[in-house]
């Protein structure tokens, strides 16, 4: 089974404008695949921090750690492909829930630590947070109910134990 | 009220060229970009030259940078102004050359309304600077345009742009301009690695059969004498790429020319059967290193460059040495043992002498190749020759022997043709004294041959060398071996060039056998302004040696 291989990348960027926009034209330029692209706040005022998913593992992603380096706002670039790390995602899904099928539809969400955050006559919304994988699995599950609308923040990583300097 | 003085955005930018020594600015003015030009009228200390196209500006102010090796300026309005500009900033990235861009832009509370002429210039110049900023406020423009001059310079030098809006290039602030810029995720690199340099000292005493690999990067550090300390030093023989000739001696006894598609034969086969390559400043083209699988089999190498993304990239390296050359070598130099490699440069030297690709056939049609080889003479290779691309280019780099370094430039990155005019334009302002020869073809020249008024105006001596062949050379050439000679597009329909010069206030003067052509160089020699020289040559010569597309350097073909 060829399942794509990926690698995970956390660069801490100077907040400034045009910076997604730079790294997100440099993965294209130079012909890189994004999985996921997360941004948000860093620990530090003024200081983002994005989490990057790219398919493939090797040589080539050493090559893109040094471009994206070479952004001038790119104040940090980590590689935590192989290292020990907390991936997490949070999913919302809206699974359709008739009356009849709605208590199995709230069994598996509790089997899988998710929420439902939002009751409808015909369908709930399910919030899940939880590794990719875990939330691809409860995917297949929800699928036999109907998964009528999906959105996912894509996966924000942190390395585990150490002193905060991921 | 601050007693501080109070500055426009305009004056703003005029201070930062004079504080960076740079007396030159290549532009076009527009609408937007008035407040700018009015700054520039009030500090008549800034010459500003009046280039007919935006990509002449570019390329004008990349010639100039490189022959001062400092920061060249150019600028343009908003919209088409700066779209024009575009190719000239990617050339100055391919090529690493230090070039600030400033544009005009729409009024800020235009930005976004698809106003007249407005383009998001900053969205379109992302991938071909280094760095690019849209000004937003004038309070932030000090701390900009010294970064601006800091990027451009420092590291990997290459193109930083600044749109400034019309409304901010004319509002006031009493803010400084920094002395000092500190980018917290920039820091270039100094010197290379200690425990790098060591092994690299190692690697070239034990070797047999080295060669140096040198690049633009000895000519962005300066290290002309730390080049030739090491060479000279062990007795290893140099080689260099397209922006490398002339940063060391071509006439030199340990110099073997110029490697890669179009490089000596001796080159190629001198870096095909070496034991150990020293990368000084280069980044391993795909044009230098042919095959990549089949490069260089049985050497290792050493990469000494200042961009840590560069090493690597394209081959292997058992020693990576990420620093400025000029200060990395004079830290290596000393480690490294005096050698003979008697054997080795033998070889070298048989395999010169059974392969002459730097000599010219005898030939009753005008060849290209004389041409250059006839401007050498008539120089004595004392001049600073700008190539264009294509055919000529290749010929300039071939059969002219530079000596001196910063005496050959071209746009050998992103070849652009119609780099030559506007680019010697730049480097006879910045070298008023040198003689300054462009070389470029018949389709070349007719790129940007509206520049040709510049001569005229500013009373440039620059003498132009147009190799016409009636085609795109390189383009016939590709054609006709690689297309079963499916010629398209390839053929030219020429005007006379002579008559056209003629018209701009150029001297023009047609040249088509050997004896003609020598008369029309040493009349422009003599000429005290501008000259073209319509050198009408063979049609049907072709560049060699030739490494084909595919093949490595092993297969260099010798015509």
């Amino acid at each position: 089974m060829a399942a794509p291989e990926y690698s995970t990348l956390v660069a801490l960027v100077q907040d400034h404008p045009g910076v997604l926009t730079k790294a997100a034209m440099l993965f294209r330029r130079r012909g890189y695949n994004i999985a996921s692209l997360n941004v948000g706040h860093s620990e530090v005022p003024g200081i983002s921090r994005m989490t990057i998913v790219v398919e493939g593992r090797g040589p080539h992603i050493k090559q893109c750690e040094k471009q994206l380096y070479k952004l001038v706002e790119v104040l940090k670039v980590l590689d935590l492909t192989d290292v020990p790390r907390v991936d997490k995602e949070v999913a919302l899904m809206r699974v359709s829930a008739r009356s009849e099928k709605r208590a199995e539809v709230v069994g598996i969400a509790r089997a899988f630590d998710a929420e439902i955050v939002d009751v409808a006559r015909d369908s709930v919304i399910v919030e899940i947070t939880a590794s990719p994988y875990t939330i691809d699995r409860f995917l297949e599950v929800a699928g036999d109910f109907g998964v009528l609308e999906l959105t996912r923040t894509g996966v924000v990583s942190m390395t585990r134990g150490g002193n905060g300097k991921t | 009220m601050s007693d501080k003085k109070q500055r426009s955005g305009g004056q703003i930018i005029c201070d930062a060229m004079l504080s960076e020594g740079t007396g030159a600015i290549f532009g076009m003015p527009g609408g937007a970009s008035l407040p700018f030009y009015d700054a520039l009228y009030q500090n008549p200390q800034i010459k500003h030259y009046s280039m007919r196209h935006e990509q002449g500006a570019g390329y004008a102010a990349d010639g100039y940078a490189r022959a001062m090796n400092r920061v060249g300026v150019c600028t343009a309005t908003s919209g088409p102004g700066a779209t024009n500009l575009v190719t000239s900033m990617a050339s100055a990235m391919m090529d690493s050359v230090p070039v600030v861009f400033i544009t005009g832009q729409v009024a800020t509370d235009s930005i976004g309304s698809d106003a007249f002429q407005e383009t998001d210039i900053t969205g379109v110049s992302i991938p071909v600077t280094k760095q690019n900023y849209l000004v937003k406020d004038v309070n932030e423009l000090p701390q900009i345009v010294a970064e601006a001059f800091y990027l451009a310079r420092s590291g990997r030098p290459g193109p930083v742009h600044i749109d400034v809006p019309k409304d901010v290039l004319l509002a006031t602030t009493d803010i400084e301009t920094p002395t000092d810029v500190k980018i917290p995720g920039y820091r270039p690199a100094g010197t290379g690695h200690k425990g790098m340099i060591r092994r690299a000292a190692e690697a070239i005493n034990k070797s047999e059969k080295p060669v140096i690999l040198a690049g633009h990067g000895i000519a962005i550090s300066e290290a002309f004498e730390e080049l030739r300390e090491l060479a000279e030093k062990a007795k290893i023989p140099v080689i260099t790429t397209l922006h490398g000739v002339g940063n060391f001696p071509e006439t030199h006894e340990l110099s073997f020319g110029m490697l890669g598609m179009h490089g000596m034969y001796y080159a190629n086969l001198a870096v095909h059967n070496c034991d150990l390559i020293i990368a000084l400043g280069m980044r391993f083209d795909d044009r230098v290193t042919g095959r990549i699988k089949d490069f260089a089999p049985n050497a290792s190498i050493v990469h000494i460059d200042i961009d840590p993304a560069e090493i690597e990239k394209v081959v292997p390296t058992a020693v990576p040495i990420v620093g400025d050359v000029k200060a990395t070598l004079e830290v290596l130099n000393p480690l490294v043992e005096a050698a003979e490699h008697g054997p080795w440069l033998e070889q070298l030297r048989a395999l010169k002498s059974d392969h002459p690709s730097h000599e010219i056939r005898e030939s009753k049609i005008l060849l290209p190749q004389r041409v250059i080889r006839s401007i050498y003479d008539a120089t004595n290779g004392d001049a600073k020759v700008i190539a264009d691309v294509g055919q000529n280019q290749m010929w300039a780099s071939q059969h002219f022997f530079y000596d001196k370094p910063l005496s050959f430039f071209s746009a050998g990155g992103l070849g652009g043709m119609g780099y030559s005019l506007p680019a010697a334009i730049g480097v006879q302002i910045a070298k008023p004294d040198d003689t300054v020869w462009s070389v470029t073809g018949d389709g070349g020249l007719q790129i940007n041959i509206q520049e040709l008024a510049m001569l005229a105006e500013y009373n440039l001596p620059v003498k132009i060398a147009v190799i016409n062949n009636g085609h795109l050379g390189m383009i016939r050439q590709w054609q006709n071996r690689f297309y079963d000679g499916h010629l398209m597009g390839a053929k030219m329909h020429n005007p006379d060039f002579a008559v056209v010069a003629e018209a701009f206030g150029v001297r023009g003067i047609s040249a088509d056998s050997e004896e003609s052509a020598n008369k029309a160089i040493a009349d422009a020699m003599n000429h005290d302004g501008p000259v073209l020289i319509d050198f009408v040559v063979s049609p049907d010569e072709d560049v060699f040696p030739m490494v084909e597309p595919g093949a490595s350097l092993a297969e260099t073909v010798e015509g």
